[in-house]
């Protein structure tokens, strides 16, 4: 299934990944050879087969809701590239 | 006497710490000056600590004087970047975090502090572990040390270089489809991959959180099974970690392999291998079979369909993952008009090549219209790999294979076909995608360039790995050598 520039911009636009055009046609290439090779799958008759999402047979680890110490407001925000008093600084999200 | 010094392994280098023949100072100040004659042309090191080195070998000292003993007291070892450092910058070789020093440790990076390790420095790898050749790094290749046109394998490659090239006593990589052993094989060191659940990932910036494990790279076996020892075991802080007790694993180095049955997987060895690969591997499987264990050709019929596999799964995941990358909490931030508009250009600007390769593939595999075809169908082969495995376990104790199809390539080889490079993990990644524990040991020497054994086992048995791999190195068909590299 070859792979179009729609594929790569609708894939893009979900990543929130901008893209220059030359990005773009690089990738509708490379991306079609990927899946060029992984297509051997499909002809796997996998109807009986249920799927494997971690190998580990643990399910829904729990603990007990207990406060414990945490990292503190400014440890939390030493790393952010903008801040306001106790808070991540971003631009508006709603209009 | 500082030559000899940076050629020990750890436990021979523990040994003298602990008769007093040698400070972890004097240890340490060694390694620092191997760095500093090698490592400008080997790039290993993205970032070495001379000063908290220092510091900790003489807390060390402290700890040794005081009486205190322990298999990495004192000794010096190289961290992969991609494991977080509280207080030092950790870039997981991406642009992306670039400058970010993290408020916490990872849970195996506390554990080495608390066991008196000395952090030497952070080491090069592929960005945020995606490549098989460390030459998708933000900050440079590394330079294989057997000879500096090839690449050392990837992504663990500046930890396997700094062993290889006597930068480092032991170093800690991932592994998230052959990430340990690859580079390992390609460096003709030791590499062990853990089986998934048994290594804490706290801390570990994640690729593919199915598939990532933390492990050794190490000059000999034995260095294998005590770093080991030193990062296994439950971790509140990782729910995925399983509550097994830890082994003593030195207890299981016995040079004794009668009566194991080791499996050969055909499949293993395909039509585009080296064929000096193979007969370096099978002459090393025909060495464990003359001390007694017993050899058997077998069939793991999935292998064909694994790597199609991990490369939908990884990248799947890597896709989820790498979304928090957003310029807002930490890491690179590039503005823009609104928040769409800065996403979009931190996300541009941040990443590399292959990392926005991956995140494109596993954004397609996961949506809509594409999901069962790509990602549930890759869920389902992953249940026939380890199938697989399963049934070739209920007759065999290991399984024996090549780590890598073929020597050290040249740089720039690979890069311009992603399947090429995805190739040279071929015979790996299976054993990620099953979650068992797997080592690459040397076993030859081709042309100059190193080969590596590979051996597989059921999950959490460590020990029946760790056996058979020092048995082989200790019968003394393949000694492990140093790479012709000079000061």
């Amino acid at each position: 299934m070859p792979i179009t520039m729609k594929d790569v911009q609708n894939a893009a636009q979900l990543a929130r990944l901008e893209l220059s055009e030359e990005e773009r046609v690089r990738l509708v290439g490379e991306l079609s050879g990927i899946l060029d090779h992984i297509a051997v799958i499909a002809g796997v008759d996998t109807s009986a087969i249920p799927p494997t999402a971690q190998v580990v047979e643990l399910n829904n680890v729990m603990r007990p809701d207990e406060v414990c110490p945490s990292l503190s407001p400014d440890e939390v925000l030493a790393n952010a590239p903008a801040r306001e008093g106790d808070f991540f600084k971003i631009r508006a999200v709603l209009e | 006497m500082s030559s000899a010094l940076i050629e020990l392994t750890a436990h021979e280098a523990a040994a003298r710490l602990r008769e007093r023949e040698v400070s972890s100072v004097e240890l340490t100040e060694a390694y620092l000056e191997r760095i500093a004659a090698v490592d400008p042309r080997i790039h290993a090191y993205l970032r070495v600590l001379r000063e908290e080195a220092l510091a900790m070998a003489r807390a060390a000292d402290e700890r040794l004087a005081a009486g205190e003993s322990g298999p990495l007291l004192g000794i010096p070892i190289a961290l992969k970047d991609v494991l977080t450092t509280r207080g030092i910058e950790t870039t997981a070789g991406s642009k992306m975090l670039k400058g970010y020093v993290p408020p916490y440790s990872a849970t195996v990076v506390e554990w080495l502090r608390e066991a008196g390790a000395v952090f030497l420095g952070k080491t090069n790898m592929d960005e945020f572990a995606m490549g098989s050749s460390n030459e998708y790094s933000a900050y440079g290749p590394v330079y294989n040390p057997w000879d500096t046109t090839r690449v050392p394998g990837g992504s663990s490659g500046g930890s396997a270089a700094a062993v290889a090239a006597d930068e480092a006593a032991l170093a800690l990589g991932t592994d998230t489809g052959g990430s340990i052993r690859q580079p390992a094989a390609l460096c003709g060191i030791v590499g062990l991959k853990p089986t998934y659940g048994r290594v804490s990932r706290y801390g570990l910036i994640a690729f593919a959180s199915s598939l990532d494990q933390i492990g050794p790279l190490t000059k000999d076996v034995t260095d294998a099974a005590i770093l080991l020892g030193a990062i296994a075991g439950h971790d509140p802080c990782d729910s995925t970690t399983v509550d097994l007790p830890v082994p003593d694993y030195t207890a299981s180095l016995v040079p004794d392999v009668k009566g194991l049955r080791l499996g050969v997987p055909r499949e293993y060895f395909v039509p585009g291998m080296q064929p000096g690969v193979e007969q370096a591997v099978r002459s090393a499987i025909a060495a464990l079979e003359d001390m007694g264990a017993s050899v058997g050709e077998v069939s793991l019929p999935s292998t064909e369909h694994a790597l199609a596999t991990y490369y939908i799964i990884a990248p799947a995941e890597a896709s989820a993952n790498l979304a928090r990358y957003d310029g807002i909490k930490y890491g690179y931030s590039a503005g823009g008009e609104t928040m769409w508009e800065a996403y979009g250009r931190t996300r541009a600007a941040g990443f590399g090549p292959e990392v926005k390769r991956r995140i494109m593939i596993g954004t397609y595999a996961l949506s809509s219209g594409y999901y069962d075809a790509y990602y549930v169908k890759a869920q389902k082969i992953r249940t026939l790999v380890k199938r697989d495995f399963d049934a070739v376990f209920a007759d065999y104790d290991a399984v024996l294979a090549p780590t890598s199809p073929t020597t050290a390539f040249k740089l720039g080889q690979k890069t311009a076909d992603p399947v090429q490079m995805y190739l040279s993990d071929a015979c790996t990644l299976p054993v990620n995608i099953a979650g068992l524990p797997g080592i690459s040991l040397p076993c030859g020497l081709l042309e100059g360039l190193p080969v590596g054994l590979q051996i597989i086992t059921p999950a959490f048995s460590e020990e029946t790995l760790l056996r058979i791999a020092f048995a082989y190195e200790q019968s003394g068909h393949f000694v492990r050598q140093r790479p012709p590299l000079g000061v």
